[in-house]
């Protein structure tokens, strides 16, 4: 591979203007940059950790297919690095020139949606996102849209009056970021250059590679680098922990990352892959995925946190891996140019330990679709309905003769163990047996050989215990009765 | 705002009061143009704190090495106890055990210690992590669960409230049930952390702009930390984002320190502090064990009842006795007892020093009245809305027996009664808890539930000299008006309401009132902006500054015209005088030339009240605000997770000055006070250090956690008993526990596993797991 070109500048755009930086430490994130270097405060600061959506902003970047999409995204946890290229919108740029308020702002002031108003320019922002795409969405798509924003004050029912009414304060057609879609779409394609980006040197050095290639090069050369694709994860180290992350491999940007492909019964997701971007093909292809990835964070930690970096991340409490490992999905794994697919099941060795060489990287998880009559499910259970992390989370997949004989069974936890986990005692209770009440309540005494839970601040480890069980007569009530007889749902079943 | 020209026609001037005018900010919050504290253009050379913490929960200060963090990069100086130049205490009590940095010891896990200042935010938040510090652990309490309340120290002497005799009524009682309940905290949450940016003045001057409800003490606290009269601090602030009583006290910490440093560095300093330190290091909602013991008979009706309310005051005062005094106070909710005696224990532990949060007390109070009815309910087999029902005080206008509160103060404006009965119909309860029964009976796992439950909420501070307020009104020559007034504006839309007020007065549009920032140079000496009488005392005390304006110019204008007083009349924008009109700005034109003062101090005091803490006695307040709310619930009985499925609320705020604005405050009130009986825990782990301190793991509830039907509607045929300000009540705080109902939906949900039969005792936070372990303890109970 010959190599690319390196520039030591980063490229976007920032609202109208054209931005370029040489000057960009790894860790700088994009709401210290609006807030300190350039002065724009209308964009806040409630919890620098992705959580709160204060910070939010629009980032608009050229899709693989040439397409320009508008985002919500976090500007707390979001680094500079991941910019090039890209479109920043902030809430000083949604009104008109003249002071005149976008609808969206003008339906947040006349259903009285701010109180104290320190959350509102992230609602704005939200909302603008959501109706860009969805100009007349039903309630769920509104709080599907609004679950990473915090509002202490309003009880959110004004917030949703004035969602529902903000096509009536004109269409999108009027939008200025849709009508001037193209002379955007032209200039950032100017923006794309083709090069390496590469800035700063010792402590304080960061790569946007130009390519996949690229990308494997880079890290190859650099094995201690940090690989940041959505951030999600790594922004908190920062903001949070004040780890030192240089170098930085910058990885949201590449395309070839970002392939969704079907084969067979298989779907492949490339490692830069975001959650909302594998939504509907994963849902389409698992039904029992979309759900769960809409109660993965909130939209704004969807628009950039990956699948990728969700398993690359290892942690025990992430959810598509259980779900993923109870679908018997593999993983590739790349090194410089040397590929390696294994189990993703195997990927998880221990606690804060992968299967993962120095320099090599996650490119891709192919996920198989359950056989035809095979029942999948994935039950996430937490304190609060979204945005809230795992205290247990069970993932089933079951096949079963004609006779209800259960000829085939995978079961796999995240939050009872230092890993992702499956629960071989209690698969193999069930295994071979009629797919009866009785079976599951022998089975479901089987857990306590599989895991051993913690307590913490999400759940003691009675709870986590039990309700692991449960979530197993959950699943045979579900397969056997029904779903709507064996959960509370918020929304009626899709 | 002063782009109107005044229609001089109207015949009803533009948002006055009583009119749904929208909040006066809501253009700014949603261009990102309202100035919060941290958006303050800094001036040049503005350096940045970073706190250093204790990293235990109690210890002495063996060493504390900060050469480290001096060395660091950008680091202009590190605070510590000894750089305070007056005194080393910013308790609101007096009780001189709050300061500013630890000194030989720290008290709980999070403690400031030292405070880092350097030239960035982020350089300063580095540095603060190099320091080595030594402790010498000491054994710390964390919970106050299996604490000995007759032998614990208390931070500030209990309270007692006694009315009859309690212990005779029990004996005697032909029912009896005893109980303990377990009821969490509350982090504030306010989206807006604390922050105050102090700029250093001439000589021992210091203005410090600061996110807190109560710039008066802020800034006395300031001058107390400083060693240097009031008079040379000033407090200013605009807005807040969000404060919810957590910057009542809790401001005023970083607020010393930026004033400090300012003053010590002769350069503007600020201090803001990062989501995380602020949830570790600044108090919090108080969390209880509130032990009870009730009497009463077949039919349900409390004889005697005997409370203890324990809280967890943390490591120091703050406001942990009138907090504790104000459960006593709501332990009634809206129930006569006949004969009650109930205590507070305030309990010293080694963790961070609760403080007030809207409701300060007063809905932990109504909670352990309301597990009272629940458990009275079940002993008797009835539906709790019966129980409920058979004990309210008697209505107003009843000459009755049943109206005299614990605390002797009879019970005049209550129309609980008015406000279940119009709920209970217009929320069908009766069709609905049929529909719940067929539902369960045919459903294994999901269970419904459905409660409805009062609220009646004491208005006044107890503290009788914090009922006072002052404003400050000017008229310009043009006839714009300025308006400054003590309180100040959390969203909560007391300046809107204030501006209202003074509209109203003048008979003037809205829009020619200039809302302006809250500021000790204007008016001093003010209370802090909570008990919920903002508009209350502030709204007065501008009605007083903006009468004694209108009174010089009816003067001026009877003089002039020569007329009689009555004959001078003010219609909207303009000034009746005998048979001619004149424009508002045209009379005020002709007062500066004749050299009538056109600005006035005014000021209000809430009359009536009196409180003699020390016999448990008095008219604590001025009058009570009264509400409903009824909720339904789901819950799955697997995992303990719940939707909640319909929440009706009917609420109280007598002649609203600004319904729209009021019906925020109930909404998002119960939405808040719904957090926190649900989902909203607070964890410390072994060694004291609170594990929830970040949004990550702290769960207030999101737009998807709303009641999936939210009926909200204010009672259009109330007001005020007493001649408030026309005729309207507080709002604030007294929404906050209709999210009573839905704990109580959710314990009646879980009693559906036990066929009603067992109280679940449901405690609080109910989180998913609560409410399972609940559901399993009525299914061990029902089986053996
Ligand atoms: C507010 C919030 C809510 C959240 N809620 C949930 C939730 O409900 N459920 C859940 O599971 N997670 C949740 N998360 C975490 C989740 O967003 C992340 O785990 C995410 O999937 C990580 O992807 P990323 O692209 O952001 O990774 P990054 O943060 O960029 O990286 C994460 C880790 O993976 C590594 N990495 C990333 N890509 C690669 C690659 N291709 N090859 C090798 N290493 C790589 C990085 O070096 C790093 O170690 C939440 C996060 C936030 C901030
Ligand atoms: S500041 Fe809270 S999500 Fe960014
Ligand atoms: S309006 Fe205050 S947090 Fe939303």
């Amino acid at each position: 591979m010959a190599a690319p070109k390196i520039r030591s500048e980063l490229r976007f755009i920032l609202n109208g203007q054209d931005v370029s930086l040489r000057d960009v430490a790894p860790d700088h994130t994009l709401l210290d940059w609006l807030r300190l270097s350039k002065l724009l405060k209308g964009t806040k600061e409630g919890c620098a950790e992705g959580d709160c959506g204060a910070c939010t902003v629009l980032v608009g970047r050229l899709t693989p297919s040439g397409g320009l999409v508008y985002e919500g995204v976090n500007a707390c946890i979001r680094f500079m690095g991941s910019l090039d290229g890209c479109h920043v919108v902030t809430v000083e740029h949604v009104a008109a020139r003249d002071g005149k308020l976008h609808p969206v702002q003008q339906a947040m002031v006349d259903y009285h949606g701010s109180q104290c108003g320190f959350c509102t320019p992230g609602f704005v922002m939200s909302l603008y996102a959501l109706w860009m795409q969805t100009p007349n969405p039903t309630d769920q798509q509104i709080e599907t849209a609004l679950q990473g924003n915090l509002c202490r004050c309003t009880g959110y029912e004004p917030i949703l009056r004035a969602a529902r009414a903000i096509s009536s304060y004109g269409g999108t057609e009027k939008d200025p970021l849709l009508v001037e879609r193209d002379a955007m779409i032209a200039r950032l394609k100017a923006l794309k250059d083709g090069a390496r980006v590469e800035i700063g040197e010792g402590k304080s050095r960061f790569v946007v590679p130009a390519s996949l290639d690229d990308f494997a090069a880079v890290l190859e050369a650099s094995t201690t680098a940090t690989v940041v694709a959505g951030s999600t994860d790594v922004g908190l180290w920062v903001t949070k922990h004040m780890r030192d992350i240089s170098p930085v491999v910058f990885i949201a940007g590449l395309d070839e990352l970002k392939s969704i492909s079907v084969a067979g019964d298989t779907v492949t997701i490339g490692a830069g892959v975001t959650y909302t971007e594998a939504l509907k093909t994963l849902a389409n292809h698992v039904p029992a995925l979309g759900p769960l990835i809409e109660r993965i964070g909130g939209q704004q930690v969807r628009n950039m946190g990956t699948i990728g970096g969700n398993i690359a991340n290892g942690s025990p409490i992430g959810d598509t891996p259980p779900a993923l490992i109870a679908l018997d999905a593999t993983l590739t794994l790349r090194k410089g140019s040397e590929r390696r697919t294994i189990r993703l099941e195997d990927y998880f060795i221990a606690y804060g330990k992968q299967d993962r060489q120095p320099g090599e990287f996650v490119e891709a998880v192919h996920v198989p679709a359950p056989a035809a009559g095979e029942k999948f499910a994935v039950y996430k259970v937490t304190k609060r309905r979204d945005e809230d992390i795992t205290a247990s989370l069970g993932a089933f997949r079951l096949s079963l003769s004609a006779d209800g004989t259960v000829t085939g069974i995978t079961i796999a936890y995240g939050g009872m163990a230092a890993t992702p986990k499956r629960a071989f005692a209690v698969e193999k209770a069930l295994l071979g047996q009629k797919w009866t009440e009785a079976t599951v309540e022998v089975a479901m005494e089987k857990y306590a050989e599989d895991y051993t839970p913690l307590t913490d601040m999400r759940a003691t480890a009675e709870y986590r215990a039990l309700v692991a069980k449960n979530l197993l007569l959950r699943f045979y009530t579900e397969t056997t009765s029904g779903a709507a007889t064996a959960q509370v749902s918020r929304y009626e079943a899709a | 705002m002063n782009k109107h020209t005044p229609d001089l026609k109207a015949e009803k001037i533009e948002g006055g009061v009583h009119a749904s005018v929208r909040h006066d900010s809501a253009h700014k919050h949603v261009a990102g143009t309202a100035v919060y504290i941290d958006d303050i253009t800094e001036p040049a050379g503005t350096l940045h704190a970073g706190l250093g913490l204790s990293t235990v929960a109690h210890g002495l200060l063996k060493s504390v090495d900060l050469s480290a963090v001096r060395a660091a990069p950008g680091v202009v100086d590190v605070l510590t106890y000894e750089d305070i130049p007056g005194v080393n205490d910013i308790s609101p009590s007096g009780m001189h055990d709050d300061p500013v940095l630890a000194e030989g010891k720290v008290q709980f896990h999070g403690q400031p210690i030292f405070c880092v200042i350097a030239e960035t935010r982020e350089e300063a938040r580095r540095a603060a992590r190099l320091a080595k510090i030594e402790y010498e652990e000491l054994p710390a309490n964390i919970d106050i669960w299996d604490l000995d309340q007759t032998t614990h120290p208390q931070v500030f002497p209990p309270l007692t409230l006694q009315r009859g005799d309690a212990a005779a009524a029990l004996e005697s009682a032909p029912r009896r049930v005893k109980g303990r309940m377990r009821l969490g905290g509350q982090d504030h949450f306010y989206l807006e952390g604390q922050v105050s940016l102090a700029v250093p003045g001439e000589d021992d001057e210091v203005l410090v702009h600061c996110s807190t409800q109560g710039p008066s003490e802020t800034q006395h606290m300031i001058a107390h930390a400083l060693g240097v009269p009031s008079n040379a601090v000033a407090v200013e602030v605009r807005r807040m984002g969000g404060g919810f009583g957590g910057k009542e006290t809790q401001a005023n910490q970083c607020a010393a320190l930026a004033a400090i440093a300012a003053k010590k560095l002769n350069r503007a300093v600020k201090v803001r502090l990062d989501r995380d330190e602020d949830m570790v290091a600044t108090g919090k909602r108080h969390d209880f064990a509130i032990d009870y013991d009730v009497g009463f008979d077949d039919e349900g009706r409390i004889l005697g009842i005997d409370y203890t309310f324990a809280l967890r005051a943390g490591f120091s005062a703050d406001l942990s006795g009138p907090v504790g005094d104000r459960a006593l106070f709501h332990c009634d909710n809206a129930y006569f007892y006949p004969h009650v005696h109930a205590k507070s224990a305030l309990l010293h532990t080694n963790t961070v020093s609760n403080t007030a949060f809207r409701g300060f007390g007063g809905p932990q109070g109504m909670v352990g009245a309301e597990r009272v009815i629940d458990e009275v309910a079940f002993a008797v087999g009835k539906d709790p809305l019966e129980i409920r029902k058979l004990n309210f005080y008697d209505p107003m206008g009843v000459d009755g027996t049943r109206n005299v509160t614990p605390y002797h103060q009879k019970v005049e404006d209550c129309i609980i009664q008015r406000i279940v009965a119009e709920l209970e119909e217009s929320a069908d309860y009766a069709g609905r808890r049929k529909a719940i029964q067929e539902f369960n009976a045919n459903s294994r796992f999901i269970k419904r539930g459905l409660a409805l439950t009062p609220v009646k909420f004491g208005i006044s501070f107890t503290k009788t000299e914090s009922n006072q307020a002052g404003a400050l009104v000017h008229v310009y020559t043009d006839g714009s008006v300025h308006m400054n007034h003590g309180g100040t504006e959390m969203g909560q839309g007391l300046h809107l309401k204030v501006a209202q007020v003074v509209a109203e007065e003048f008979q003037i549009d809205l829009d020619r009132v200039k809302i302006t920032a809250t500021t000790t140079a204007k008016v001093p000496n003010t209370s802090p902006t909570a008990a919920s009488s903002g508009a209350d005392l502030n709204g007065m005390a501008a009605q007083d500054a903006a009468r004694q304006i209108k009174d010089r110019l009816i003067d001026f204008a009877a003089e002039k015209y020569q007329i009689p007083r009555d004959q001078v009349v003010f219609l909207p924008n303009r000034v009746r005088i005998g048979n001619a009109e004149i424009a508002f700005n045209d009379l005020v034109k002709q007062a500066y030339m004749a050299r009538i003062q056109l600005s006035a101090a005014g000021f209000y005091k809430t009359p009536k009240i009196h409180w003699d803490r020390s016999k448990g006695r008095g008219h604590a307040f001025y009058y009570y605000a009264y509400g409903a709310a009824c909720s339904e619930v789901s819950v799955d009985t697997l995992t303990g997770e719940y939707v909640v499925e319909r929440t009706d609320i009917l609420h109280d705020t007598g002649r609203s000055l600004n319904k729209i604005i009021d019906i925020g405050q109930v909404e998002g009130g119960f939405i808040q006070g719904m957090g926190w009986l649900t989902t909203e825990e607070l964890w410390w782990d072994g060694k004291g250090r609170l594990r929830t301190h970040a949004p990550s793991t702290y769960k207030i509830p999101l737009a998807s956690d709303r009641p999936k039907i939210f009926n909200v509607n204010l009672t259009d045929w109330s007001e005020a008993y007493e001649p408030t300000v026309h005729r309207s009540k507080a709002v604030g705080e007294p929404p906050l526990p209709l999210g009573l109902a839905v704990l109580h939906a959710l314990s009646d949900a879980v009693a559906a596993v036990a066929d009603h039969t067992i109280c679940p005792q449901l405690d609080a936070p109910a989180t998913p797991e609560c409410v399972l372990m609940a559901i399993e303890r009525l299914k061990a109970r029902k089986k053996g």
